[in-house]
């Protein structure tokens, strides 16, 4: 039997046979194809499934006063991030994880349209700083949303209550322009504002990276390897911690600014605005309603009025035309009788003594600025003419950046005869002189422009730029670099004849002098002086017709210097809508007493003025309690 | 007692166990770090009691079986109705009942069943030619069960169904042209119909036909498997260093998927090496097929072999992206006891047609 015929017909078992062998010969193919010809691709996406490349932040620079105390830290928080190759339900997945986290589930749509074209393994911020609540719900449901990741982050950590903010500025993330600009990745953290920003390239460190094995649900299964983040190099200022808060707590919450400068080198030792804003908001996503109700603030918070607000500067432009009419050789030998006004061009212009109905009598340069006189400047104004003025002021500073080292510095404006032509296509008028004569009309300065041009007549026209970067410290040490020399920071001079600053300074110690305008700022003992202005905020004729209100009311200036011999010190001071030069005097004089009070030596004796001291005393308990003697005239 | 040992495959027997004990390995290394760890265990007790299975279906006669198949066919249609009304539902879709605290797929047994059903209505007809009527009839006879398994739903097991109507048509006489046009119809409805289908709709049909295996999608897996595959390269990560495996982003790598796990740490060569197995093992079962000693028992085999080649031939080509993704497992190597034991059952069926073919 074992030679019996086959059960089946022969041909098309053999049949069978050949369509396996040509199945299993397909099958063969189909490895052939995945394992030794596309062997390269599938094993680079093998190694991307699971390898990941996650970002270790590089900790910012931080940044110190001069004496090297901690101004912004860092500290280290959690992010949540969303990796939108990690699950397949997205969607569905966004509503649970925006009640988990305590997100707006519109607005989390929105950021995660917003990279939409991004690499669906880029890891997205969804929130910063997270709670440990937050954080918690996250490793708890690390099953259901393998897509959350967390990393931990450090971030800023600015001073309370605003202190020093728009100096510092603060940090925010990327924006798309930004990003490509700077090359960054999206999520990345930039410095937004002030320092944070001008210094950006410096703070910023160097991004590490670590890959990460991690399973099909985004579980961190292992570190494969790792590069260590490099950190941003810490800055010194040469910010002086106790003259900032000196200048901070003399401007309290008054709508102006103080800027204090080192007339030898240009360094910056205070510079606060008013108002203010809390920066460590901005290091958390600020929501777009905040951001806009502090954008949108009348105020402008976020202005910083000492390198931004270009302001009439009143009869602190005083000291410009006295130097200018000094060197001039007319303002020495200059005598104005001031009846409390006079006429140019048929035009009657008031002194603002007048509105004391009283009268300046016989002037001299001396008393022209102790007593701040309209009829001497007009009269010398007159006599120089409108580009000698401009010509002097511009080469003084104004009109022109000072190149502080922060973005977004104002121009400010000097006006002159070309300008006019040029931008209102008019000719000049003498009678605008006049005007410009005792800082009205169209000439705008910044707190910052004003103290460095004071600065600069002070120090016989040595011009130095002002700066708020002392060093640059390498890493995290606090020690840095030796500071640049003070010569890096010179700018052209301008011959100003000793006898003339002497003549200027000398003025300067009359005007807190019992006869001078700021008599309140006086200082016992201490070689202090300085000029006031009141800056007219609209012209008498708008007032005339809008009536007086606050925002109208005018915009008080001093201009302060410490020690007048050898000076050390200079104290810009706004106080909008103060009404009173001599008010922002006595700001200034708060920030110089911390100035002497720490610097004793800086003092040199004053020869005592024969009554100073007595009225003085008088006068300098409550300051700011003197009545506001309304005389919308010029500035004192 | 028929038969003797001497004329018991063993050759097969041991062309078998090779492939199990490369599926244990395999399912080992792919559960180890998972909470399937230790499943590799079942599978070995499953594979003794295959064998027992083996070796006692091997003393039995397997005319008593085909005689005994319209009773078996009746039964099995009352055990898919059964489970279709009590069956314990796992994964959204009814196919196990509860027997002896393991849960045992109907519908693996039932291919056994139409097998014997199958072989023993072309037994019958000696005509040599079959008419449309005979068409209808077999049709009829795995239509009804089919039907029942695509409503648990399943259509991965219904459709092995079809290989063992078509292999018995076949051999059973099927005129040529019979033949190429249910090849056309079939040809033409599949590909038309699935072309009509929009990019959801083809994908809810994936996911119906296999919605147990992930609720991550067909698509992910196709790509899972075949990155392990192609990773794998010529020869394999190693033994339990698949990365894809390991890393769980190929899934159910212990069952349908095994296959993948398998090349990605075998490579190719290991791959080929296994598929080459199989091969032989159909081979062998064709050999063996032409040696029994009637219709019935010849029929008998080649039922299996359209049942084992269908399952390598659908199960691999998924893995390697030929195949769309259905629900069936590679006999043999995925874990899994019910398809173990069909598979030991049918070789004890083969084994004894092979010893009887001596004995009168």
């Amino acid at each position: 039997m074992a030679e019996r015929d086959s059960q089946l017909p022969v041909l098309r078992v053999t049949l069978v046979q050949y369509v396996l062998l040509a199945c299993f010969l397909v099958l063969g193919y189909g490895f052939w194809r995945l394992q030794i010809l596309s062997y390269d691709e599938y094993a680079t996406e093998a190694d991307h499934n699971r390898i990941r490349t996650e970002p270790i932040p590089a900790p910012r620079g931080r940044i110190f006063d001069r004496e090297g105390r901690v101004i912004v830290d860092n500290y280290p928080s959690f992010n949540a991030y969303l990796v939108r190759d990690q699950t397949r339900t997205l969607d569905s997945d966004l509503a649970p994880i925006a009640q988990g986290l305590h997100l707006d589930l519109d607005d989390l749509r929105d950021r995660i349209a917003h990279f939409g074209d991004a690499p669906t393994y880029q890891l997205i911020l969804i929130k910063d700083d997270i709670t440990p609540q937050d954080l918690e719900f996250i490793e708890a449901h690390r099953d259901q949303f393998p897509e959350l990741e967390t990393l931990t982050v450090s971030r800023r950590l600015y001073p309370k209550s605003g202190f020093a903010a728009h100096l510092l500025g603060y940090v925010g993330e990327a924006g798309p322009r930004e990003i490509q600009q700077l090359h960054l990745r999206p999520g990345s953290i930039v410095g937004k504002a002030g320092l944070e920003q001008f210094y950006n390239s410096t703070l910023t460190g160097q991004d590490g990276e670590r890959r990460v094995m991690v399973d099909s649900r985004g579980r961190n299964v292992g570190e494969l390897d790792a590069t260590p983040p490099r950190a941003g190099q810490s800055i010194r200022l040469t910010i002086d911690n106790d003259l900032q808060i000196a200048a901070e707590a003399a401007l309290g919450d008054r709508p102006g600014a103080i800027v204090a400068l080192d007339p030898r080198t240009g360094e910056v030792l205070a510079m606060v605005s008013r108002p203010t804003f809390d920066p460590n908001q901005f290091t958390l996503r600020i929501s777009p309603e905040q951001f806009k109700a502090l954008n949108d603030d009348p105020e402008h918070p976020f202005l910083n009025k000492v390198i931004q607000a270009q302001l009439a500067p009143g009869s602190v432009f005083k000291l410009v035309m006295a130097a200018t009419g000094l060197e001039a050789g007319i303002a020495q030998v200059q005598h104005t009788f001031c009846p409390g006004g006079t006429t140019f061009y048929g035009r009657y212009y008031k002194c603002w003594i007048s509105a004391r109905h009283q009268q300046h009598g016989m002037v001299d340069i001396h008393k022209a600025i102790v007593q701040s006189c309209d009829v001497f400047f007009y009269t010398l104004g007159n006599v120089l003419g409108i580009e000698r003025i401009s010509k002097f002021a511009k080469a003084l500073g104004l009109g022109a950046r000072t190149g502080i080292d922060l973005p977004h510095e104002a121009t400010g404006l000097m006006p002159s005869e070309a300008w006019k032509l040029q931008h209102e296509h008019q000719r000049w008028y003498p009678g605008e002189t006049i005007s410009v004569a005792i800082g009205q009309g169209a000439t705008t300065v910044t707190p910052l422009q004003l103290a460095h041009t004071v600065a600069g007549i002070v120090m016989g026209g040595q011009f130095y730029r002002p700066h708020v970067l002392l060093s640059v410290a390498a890493g995290e040490a606090e020690a840095g670099a030796p500071p640049a020399d003070a010569a890096a920071f010179r700018q052209p001079t301008v011959l100003v004849q000793p006898a003339n600053v002497g003549i200027i300074t000398d003025a300067m110690r009359g005007v807190v002098g019992p006869e001078g305008t700021a008599a309140s700022a006086h200082l016992d003992n201490l070689d202090f002086g300085g000029k006031t202005g009141t800056a007219q905020t609209i012209s008498n004729q708008g007032l005339a017709e809008l009536g007086k209100r606050h925002e109208f009311v005018d915009n008080a200036w001093f201009v302060g210097v410490y020690p007048l011999r050898n000076p050390q010190l200079v104290v810009c001071a706004l106080y909008e809508h103060g009404a009173e030069g001599y008010f922002a005097g006595r700001l200034a004089a708060q920030v110089v007493e911390a100035y002497a009070m720490k610097h004793p030596d800086s003092n040199v004796p004053v020869k005592a003025h024969p009554n100073a001291a007595s009225v003085a005393r008088s006068t300098i308990g409550s300051p700011l309690a003197r009545p506001v003697v309304d005389h919308p005239g010029s500035g004192q | 007692m028929r038969g003797h040992w001497r004329d018991f495959d063993w050759l097969l027997l041991a062309l078998v166990l090779a492939v199990c004990a490369l599926g244990i390995a395999e399912i080992a290394s792919a559960t180890a770090a998972t909470k399937f760890a230790g499943v590799y265990m079942k599978q070995i007790y499953f594979l003794m009691a295959g064998l027992l299975l083996l070796f006692g279906l091997s003393r039995v006669d397997y005319k008593l079986w085909l005689e005994s198949s319209p009773w078996m066919y009746f039964a099995s249609i009352a055990a898919l109705t059964a489970v279709l009304l009590v069956g314990k539902t796992i994964f959204h879709s009814r196919r196990w009942i509860p027997i002896a605290g393991t849960h045992l797929q109907v519908s693996e047994f039932v291919k056994l069943v139409l097998i014997l059903a199958v072989a023993r209505y072309f037994a019958e007809n000696r005509s040599g030619e079959l008419g449309v009527g005979d068409i209808a009839k077999v049709g009829a006879m795995i239509g009804v069960p089919m039907a029942l398994v695509l409503l648990e739903p399943d259509l991965g097991t219904a459709l092995t169904y079809l290989p063992i109507v078509g292999m018995g048509l076949l051999l059973g006489g099927l005129r040529w042209r019979h033949f190429f046009l249910i090849l056309m119809i079939g040809a033409l409805v599949l590909p038309v119909g699935w072309h009509f289908l929009h990019g959801y709709q083809k994908h809810r049909v994936q996911t119906f036909l296999n919605p147990q295996s992930d609720p991550r999608g067909s698509g992910y897996q196709l790509r899972q498997s075949k990155i392990a595959v192609g990773s794998g390269g010529l020869w394999g990560k190693g033994a339990s260093h698949g990365t894809q495996t390991r890393g769980a982003f190929l899934p159910v790598p212990q069952t349908d998927f095994i296959f993948a796990a398998f090349s990605e740490e075998h490579g190719f060569l290991g791959a080929m090496l296994t598929l080459a197995l199989y091969f032989v093992i159909l081979m062998r079962l064709v050999h063996d097929a032409q040696l029994a000693p009637d219709r019935g028992g010849a029929m008998i085999i080649m039922g299996v072999v359209a049942v084992l080649a269908f399952h390598v031939l659908v199960n691999v080509g998924m893995v390697v992206g030929l195949m769309p993704v259905t629900g069936i497992p590679l006999p043999l190597m995925s874990s899994g006891g019910s398809s173990m034991l069909f598979m030991f059952a049918a070789l004890g069926l083969v084994m004894n047609i092979r010893m009887a073919r001596f004995v009168n």
